[in-house]
């Protein structure tokens, strides 16, 4: 922000707090394609602009992708899912496809992993709203020569979160699916769940037709 | 060049993190391991002549704010034909996972393998370092043992303070470099860039021989140490002709044409100094019979006023940090500090930058100093460092500092809106007893009354924070006897119930020490010969990884080691750490010429038995110290007498890439 000029506000009190806060950032080890974030300002900006100056000024691969003056009410309002996309380096899909059918049958999948608070015990089925393995359409990353399963996954925001890594866990419990290299995760999109099961982008509301005014803009930087 | 190191070229061009990647998932912090730093420069490989890779023996959290790494980088990627990468010590978490899967030690930038480079330089500041350069060696697939490595691999060299005794190492590494490492690097790398463009005639040998002829860098393995039946040094002699008898350190004076680091390394991961660093002057001629860095960087080298104004200026722009550290040995003593702060405190009025000022002196002068940075409002604490409990131990250690300075100093403190003070003092100083360590407690005591009386307040605290004693090459205590762990631990003890005698008074002070364990092995390893290579071996063969960090640390490991491996020379622990050495004993660095007269340290140390005091020569006449005549040097101090201009307002807006107008 500082590096960009970025006219951030701060908040009063002892020890000032640039206003910044993320809606439900990625957990660490996984990669990203759909962070958002909100910024508060001293005084307006064109939206445009800000995207290039932080872009600019972030470390390669951390790229500004849009930004937009926020509307009402807050970002996390707006984001209640996630798809990612989970490769699977030497896991055959057609065990990949057994496992998720196992899972996607059972009604509950208990796992267990500790968190903040301590050792949580929680439900990974009820958060996941569709898993498949789909058909490769392009070489995985990483070492070439070995089947990959590949999966993709919407997950709902639940409380404690369900995490790609979570819900693995949830396939070894109801599948004994072991996975002989780390797995590699990418969140693609996250924003508002549909009916229909699409995500829809949070910033989309916000779009079109509004005015730079004294509203907070938001950026959303994806992050890779 | 042969046709394997050909292909090491190639295969150094490729990069580990496909491998390397698949096991972050697996370790604690992966971001320490992925680079991407503003800041970081990649270079393509083939485009360099010469490659360094740096390391600094820690975490990176520890390692990535170190200047001195930061400086040597600049300086080498500025030139268009070198390349330079850092890499840090890997925890064990990562080590075991690397081990497993063959993934060499590897650079945060481009994440080369290291073993592919010219040159690996690591740069000490603590001999606590040592078992974390022989993982990183042996994970480089690099040979432990200098004497084993062939034209394939770097050629290791050691820099820092440490390297002013590199002999506990001598085995390990190629090279070391005394001193300032600015001009050092770039001979060096002339060096190995005429050796390459020659076809690198005669190898190895031949290129640590041109180094050697320097006069600058320590070859080890051209000098023969041989040893009296009673285990001390006979004779340090070169083993061929050409070359020198003594190594010289390095000096770079006029700090004013080296304003580095201009672009500092901004880490994506937290670390532990998050800020823009300058450094306002190097050496110090105060005189602290303790204290290595102020005896080995003499003589005192001012930066500018008007230099450090625009190395802040620039580096704030370019880093967005928010935090100024204005660095040196004893801040307060730079001939423009008053206008320095005064000016950089208008500057950034009304910003979010805050300044601060270590390293200090205890006086009245310091507050007022102190109050200039903290005009934006900040009081959290201030640190005064005495050093030694009483005034007979502060004579001996050189720290001239009367109780009613320090007194008068802190509750000046006090009474000007600071609630926190912070004091610091060292245990197991030479002669000390057990009541020059009580006195702290009283001083402790004095401080709160006193300061509870001029406040009013019962608002007021002061932490008390003991170091242990290690006794350092080049420095007038080098010949001393270091008091026994379980003296120390003893004297601690005693402190603590002294300080909380009073249950008033000691509520209100804090109270913090180190063990005496740690500091016997960093005294061992500090004033060590190169027998001590072989201790420091097994204890790295046992597990010993991060001694710096007091729950990887084991004492026990260090003493079986000792016991294990030292009886075969004749020697043992106690030989090393509790003997007083004589006049006459030849000392393992003194073939390595920090400039100071050894007959003059010699006479310090006289002088500091009895308790003689000896005057700053910034102020006071030359005392011949031995320094400025043998390197031929001098002092470089100011005034320049000009001043800081206000800036012209920042916050202007955005700062948009260039090239994309709108």
């Amino acid at each position: 922000m500082r590096r960009a000029g970025v006219p951030v506000a701060f908040s009063q009190g002892f020890t000032p707090h640039p206003k910044i806060s993320y809606a439900s950032a990625a957990p660490t080890g996984v990669a990203s394609e759909a962070e958002y974030l909100e910024i508060g300002l001293q005084r307006p900006v064109d939206p445009a602009d800000l995207r290039k100056a932080l872009d600019a000024a972030l470390s390669p691969g951390l790229d500004v992708l849009d930004a937009v003056v926020a509307g009402g009410g807050s970002l996390a309002e707006r984001i209640d899912a996630s798809r990612w996309r989970v490769e699977l380096p030497g896991v055959e899909p057609d065990v990949a496809r057994a496992a998720v059918s196992t899972f996607l049958a059972a009604s509950e999948v208990l796992v267990e992993r500790m968190t903040k608070q301590g050792r949580r015990v929680f439900d990974t089925r009820v958060a996941v709203t569709t898993i498949d393995v789909i058909e490769r359409t392009e070489a995985p990353s990483g070492v070439a020569g070995v089947p990959c399963a590949i999966l993709e996954v919407v997950v709902r925001q639940v409380t404690p979160s369900v995490r790609p890594d979570d819900v693995l866990s949830g396939l070894r419990v109801v599948a004994d699916l072991e996975p002989p290299v780390p797995p590699r995760a990418t969140r693609l999109a996250q924003g508002t769940l549909t009916a229909q099961g699409e995500i829809v982008d949070p910033l989309e509301a916000d779009r079109d037709g509004t005015a730079i005014g004294e509203r907070q803009p938001e950026v959303r930087p994806a992050v890779r | 060049m042969s046709a394997a190191s050909a292909a090491a070229e190639r295969s150094a061009a490729m990069t580990v993190w496909p491998q390397l990647e698949q096991l972050l998932p697996q370790v604690s912090k992966p971001i320490q391991y992925v680079g991407g730093e503003l800041g970081a420069v990649v270079k393509e490989w083939e485009s360099a002549v010469v490659r360094w890779a740096l390391m600094y023996p820690d975490a990176y959290e520890v390692g990535l704010p170190n200047q001195g790494v930061q400086i040597l980088y600049e300086v080498l990627n500025e030139l268009p034909d070198v390349l330079a990468e850092r890499t840090y010590a890997v925890w064990p978490d990562l080590e075991r996972l690397m081990r497993t899967h063959g993934v060499p030690q590897f650079t945060v930038e481009a994440h080369r393998p290291v073993g592919a480079f010219d040159l690996f330089g690591i740069s000490f500041a603590t001999e606590l370092g040592y078992t974390n350069l022989l993982t990183a060696i042996d994970l480089a697939g690099i040979p432990l043992l200098a004497a084993d490595r062939t034209d394939e691999h770097p050629v290791i060299v050691a820099g820092g303070h440490a390297a002013f005794n590199p002999e506990p190492i001598a085995d390990f590494v190629d090279a070391a470099v005394l001193g300032d490492g600015e001009e050092a690097v770039l001979e060096i790398t002339e060096i190995v860039r005429a050796w390459k463009a020659e076809g690198s005639p005669g190898g190895r040998d031949e290129l640590l021989l041109r180094l050697a002829r320097t006069e600058s860098v320590y070859v080890p393995r051209f000098y023969d140490v041989d040893y009296l039946p009673d285990g001390r040094i006979q004779r340090v002699v070169p083993n061929r002709p050409d070359v020198p008898f003594r190594v010289h350190k390095r000096t770079t004076m006029d700090l004013d044409a080296w304003p580095y680091p201009k672009k500092p390394i901004v880490p994506l991961a937290e670390t532990v100094h998050e800020r823009y660093a300058v450094e306002i002057f190097r050496g110090c001629t105060r005189g602290c019979r303790f204290c290595q860095a102020g005896m080995i960087t003499r003589p005192v080298r001012e930066r500018s006023i008007t230099t450090v104004g625009q190395m802040v200026k620039d580096g704030l722009e370019y880093s967005g940090f928010h935090e100024v550290g204005l660095l040196s040995l004893s801040s307060a003593d730079h001939s423009e500090i008053g206008d320095m702060c005064s000016g950089l405190a208008q500057q950034y009025e009304g910003t979010n930058v805050s300044l601060s000022l270590p390293s200090t002196r205890v006086d009245a002068f310091n507050i007022e100093l102190a109050q200039e940075l903290s005009r934006n409002g900040r009081r959290t604490g201030l640190t005064f460092a005495p050093e030694g409990g009483s005034e007979r131990i502060r004579k001996v250690i050189n720290k001239m500092v009367s109780e009613e300075d320090l007194i008068r100093t802190v509750v000046t403190a006090y009474t000007n809106g600071w609630r926190q003070v912070k004091l610091y003092f060292m245990c197991g100083l030479p002669t000390e007893e057990d009541e020059d360590v009580l006195q702290i407690a009283r001083l402790a005591h004095e401080v709160i009354k006193a300061g509870r009386a001029a406040t009013g307040s019962k608002d007021i605290r002061c932490t008390v924070s003991i170091g242990g004693f290690v006794p350092k090459p080049h420095t007038p205590f080098q010949w001393a006897r270091m008091e026994r762990p379980e003296v120390i631990d003893n004297r601690l003890k005693l402190l603590k119930q002294a300080i909380n005698s009073d249950r008033s008074l000691g509520r209100a002070i804090g109270y913090r020490y180190h063990d005496g364990e740690p500091s016997l092995i960093e005294g061992l390893l500090s004033r060590g010969d190169r027998r001590i290579g072989a201790v420091i071996r097994r204890v790295w063969e046992n597990g010993g990884r991060f001694d710096g960090w007091s729950e990887h640390f084991s004492y026990q490991r260090w003493v079986d080691a000792a016991a294990e491996v030292l009886p075969t020379f004749g020697v043992d622990l106690d030989w090393y750490t509790v003997r007083e050495r004589e006049q006459a004993e030849v000392l393992p660095w003194d073939h390595l010429d920090s400039g100071l007269d050894k007959d003059w340290l010699w006479q310090d140390w006289q002088d500091s038995l009895t308790e003689f005091e000896q005057d700053d020569c910034r102020w006071t006449p030359c005392f011949d110290c031995g320094v400025c005549p043998s390197m031929d040097t001098e002092i470089q101090i100011g005034p320049t007498g000009k001043k800081l201009l206000p800036l012209t307002p920042v916050n202007t807006g955005l700062r948009m890439p260039a090239g994309t107008g709108h």
